[in-house]
């Protein structure tokens, strides 16, 4: 029953696991450390990643040229569908869950995550959903084909796919709920002595935010999908005028998660964009506590903008306008963050590695992705742009350039410290520069064909749009193949190399770099005392 | 350095299996509710081993959760983090009835005077927005549920259950184990009435009044507020009957009993979601 071990003085270790962990794929399916879950969740997140690309290249293979090619229209709109909902829910949520795993411990000084048997539960629910999403394309009918967003009545006619899609996005939901109450714990809990909330690194700040926000919203996304369920197969009319209900409703509730939930993509990724910048601009981050409330502040806003997605659903006026301005404030909040990632900059001594390149690359572009997404909030305007390429074009700003981009510039600046090793600089360049260049090809052009008027999710195009669509199928195609790229580097990276010092970077900062390289199975388990 | 040892300790569980065995169930659950939902004759059997997986799991996970705190695992600040846990937990529970809420405001505010507006003349001629409502398509005869009867008594029923918990609460503060494990029973027994007058005010919903789940917006949300209201005292009861089982085994003292103010906790929740269901679906 009791398997806990007791040390001389009566009390027990602070790892259960000493010396009778097992061994091969027992380790990983039974472990409790932070750091073997956390490496779990970045490979299954970089497999998804794959898999959504492919998906991703699926569509734009069919976009090369205007007609009819190589997949059938509904095919094509399996592909959006489950490229979306993958990217989210498979990619890069867990992407940031395992580097949350994996540095939380380490930044603020805990011998481990909170809940370490849940941590394995969260992950492990991973593989079923991801399971379930996958097979859906070989069920009757084929996978979920009514865009990640799942608006009905189209979710209410279609085959069993969409039931699968249903009951992935309540276990993904679930996971990421677990996930996020075992942070926000870690967080609150199990600080180092003298480590108070406004000295933590902002990487544990933004996922405090991020962990709140998940908490608050994939519920009611959970709520969502069920009335879909319910309306599918129980004969309930939430989202049926005849029955009193509204499809409008459902966009409603999605988007009261839908927006929360694209900062929940992002603001991990400021958080390790400030420290990436601080670390190779040799200075303090400009400002860091006008970043913790810019966090915060953009936290809180995300719940008050919702409706700026449904422009085009007939809202009354003084709505239109109301969402207009709330969606335009949360500018200043992340106008605050570029401003400061600038100012840390201004005046550092600054050196170009990989991560740096990426985090410079990052506020380049999703700056770009924010001004966008100005232009999206006016509703006037809108109503031209609504489901052209401009949308697309704007969030892949954000979610590639964005999120993706700052995973990258967080896998490069820990990778010493997970692997022990020094990855190859020259390769992580050529690995940055191709994803910079080839991501502007892929999604720059998008802009011009939604002024233009090309709708998206749809696998036929006019002829006018055929010159920017080849240019945007070459860039995605060079873009998914600069990947393989990093995959290889990580892949030599963990076999050798290099030698990495406890200490890699010489403006680094934090609790992390205190540790060996690399960091040893258990850390901290007597806390530091942060002065 | 003792001291500061003790201070900063925090148990980490060592491997264990249970998760794993966990999202099994989860899987066999998704895929047996598809298949069951899209008439496969493999469904329903699915579903169920999933759910006996499922209890098998937690059987197991509990036991060796239980067995640790026995044996002194969870100090001081295990149970800060318990709290913490508890607490988020019950947070995302309330967003979760905030969705179905939400619906229900929607659809009496927004949805069912637009059907009636002018705008709509031409598709629903005549059709009159006042709640309940089951839509201007729904032509058959049903009826609401009215408040003053069941639902009332539900209530008081609830309100009850909450003071007798808080007394079984006293008892264990005060180290006086009758008062706690009278206090649970008679807890656990209100809760199992609640639930008793829930079934019975379905059947009759069904078999007399015409109200189903396809009776409209009122329908949808009626059965989906109190079915899930329901569900969740449904599990509230289950945890509190492991507490009498424990309490009745000798666990918990007056200082180190948060399981017990866990479940607390939750029935007080399920409680308050109660007493907005009253008001805003049964009674306005």
């Amino acid at each position: 029953m009791n398997t806990a071990t007791t040390t001389a003085h009566g009390n027990f270790s602070a790892h259960d696991d000493h010396g009778h962990e097992p061994g091969g794929i027992m380790r990983w399916i039974t472990t409790t450390n932070h750091k073997d879950i956390g490496s779990m969740y970045l490979w299954f997140s970089f497999a998804m990643f794959l898999v959504g690309g492919c998906m991703a290249l699926t569509i734009r293979s069919e976009l090369f040229q205007p007609g009819l090619q190589i997949v059938q229209p509904e095919f094509f709109n399996q592909m959006t569908t489950l490229h979306g909902l993958i990217m989210v829910f498979g990619a890069i949520m867990p992407a940031f869950v395992g580097f949350a795993n994996w540095m939380l411990p380490l930044q603020i000084g805990a011998s481990d995550m909170a809940f370490g048997r849940m941590n394995n539960l969260s992950f492990w629910m991973l593989p079923p959903a991801a399971l379930l999403l996958t097979t859906s394309l070989f069920v009757p009918g084929g996978a979920a084909a009514a865009g990640w967003t799942l608006y009905p009545p189209l979710t209410i006619q279609q085959g069993m796919g969409m039931d699968m899609a249903i009951f992935a996005i309540h276990i993904l939901g679930i996971s990421s709920i677990m996930g996020s109450i075992n942070i926000a714990t870690t967080i609150m809990n199990l600080r180092a002595p003298g480590m108070t909330l406004m000295k933590m690194p902002l990487f544990c700040w933004t996922w405090l935010v991020t962990a709140f926000l998940v908490i608050a919203v994939m519920p009611i996304l959970a709520g969502a999908v069920t009335m879909t369920l319910t309306d599918r197969h129980f004969g309930t009319s939430f989202f049926n005028a005849a029955g009193g209900g509204d499809p409008v409703l459902f966009q409603h509730i999605f988007w009261f998660f839908g927006h929360p939930e694209v900062y929940i993509v992002i603001i991990p990724g400021f958080g390790i964009i400030s420290q990436v910048i601080s670390t190779f601009s040799r200075k303090p981050l400009f400002g860091y506590a006008s970043m913790v409330y810019a966090v915060a502040a953009i936290g809180v806003l995300s719940f008050t903008v919702w409706a700026h997605h449904m422009y085009t659903t007939g809202l009354p006026l003084t709505a239109q306008l109301y969402f207009m301005y709330a969606t335009m404030f949360i500018a200043v909040p992340t106008g605050v963050k570029i401003f400061n990632w600038t100012a840390t900059m201004w005046g550092g001594s600054l050196t170009f590695e990989t991560p740096m390149l990426f985090a410079i690359g990052f506020i380049f572009l999703f700056t770009i992705g924010g001004f966008s997404g100005l232009v999206l909030a006016m509703a006037a305007v809108d109503v031209q742009m609504q489901d052209t390429y401009y949308v697309v074009a704007h969030f892949h700003y954000t979610m590639v350039a964005g999120a993706l981009f700052s995973a990258f510039a967080g896998a490069y600046y820990w990778l010493p410290k997970w692997t022990g090793h020094m990855y190859n600089e020259t390769m992580g360049k050529v690995h940055f520069w191709c994803s910079f260049v080839f991501f502007n090809m892929t999604f720059f052009v998008q802009h011009f064909l939604g002024l233009a008027g090309m709708p998206r999710r749809i696998p036929d195009y006019a002829l006018q749009f055929a010159d920017f669509n080849k240019i945007s199928t070459l860039g995605a195609f060079g873009f998914g193949l600069s990947q393989l790229l990093f995959l290889y580097n990580v892949i030599v990276c963990i076999r050798g190399g290099e030698k990495a010092p406890a200490k890699p970077w010489d403006g680094a900062e934090g609790l992390e770099w205190d540790v060996p390289s690399p960091a040893p199975h258990h850390t901290w388990e007597v806390q530091p005392v942060v002065k | 350095m003792a001291a500061q040892k003790e201070e900063t300790y925090y148990y980490v569980p060592g491997p264990s299996a249970w998760p794993l065995v966990a999202s099994f169930a989860l899987l066999l659950m998704a895929a047996g509710s598809v298949m069951a939902m899209n008439k496969i004759g493999m469904g329903m059997p699915t579903l169920l081993a999933g759910v006996v997986v499922l209890l098998y799991m937690m059987h197991g996970w509990f036991a060796k959760v239980i067995g640790e705190s026995r044996a002194g695992a969870y100090n001081k600040r295990v149970d800060v983090s318990f709290r913490w846990g508890m607490g988020w937990f019950i947070f995302s529970e309330v967003m979760f009835f905030a969705a179905f809420f939400g619906a229900l405001f929607y659809i009496r505010t927004i949805s069912v005077p637009d059907l009636s507006s002018l705008e709509n003349a031409m598709i629903w001629p005549g059709f009159k927005a006042v709640w309940p409502t089951a839509g201007p398509a729904f032509k058959e005869h049903w009826d609401a549920m009215l408040p003053w009867g069941l639902p009332a008594v539900n209530t008081l029923l609830l309100l009850a259950s909450g003071a007798t918990l808080t007394w079984a609460h006293w008892g264990l503060m005060k180290e006086q184990r009758k008062q706690l494990i009278i206090g649970l029973f008679l807890t656990i027994v209100l809760g199992a009435i609640f639930l008793t007058f829930q079934v019975e005010e379905y059947s009759h919903a069904y078999s007399e009044m015409n109200l189903k789940l396809s009776t409209g917006g009122y329908g949808s949300t009626f059965y989906l507020l109190t079915g899930f209201h329901g569900f969740h005292v449904t599990l509230g009861a289950i945890m509190l009957a492991v507490m009498l089982f424990r309490s009745i085994k000798g666990d918990f003292s007056p200082k180190h009993h948060f399981a017990f103010e866990a479940v607390a906790w939750y029935w007080h929740f399920v409680d308050v979601v109660w007493l907005f269901l009253f008001v805003v679906v049964y009674w306005l």
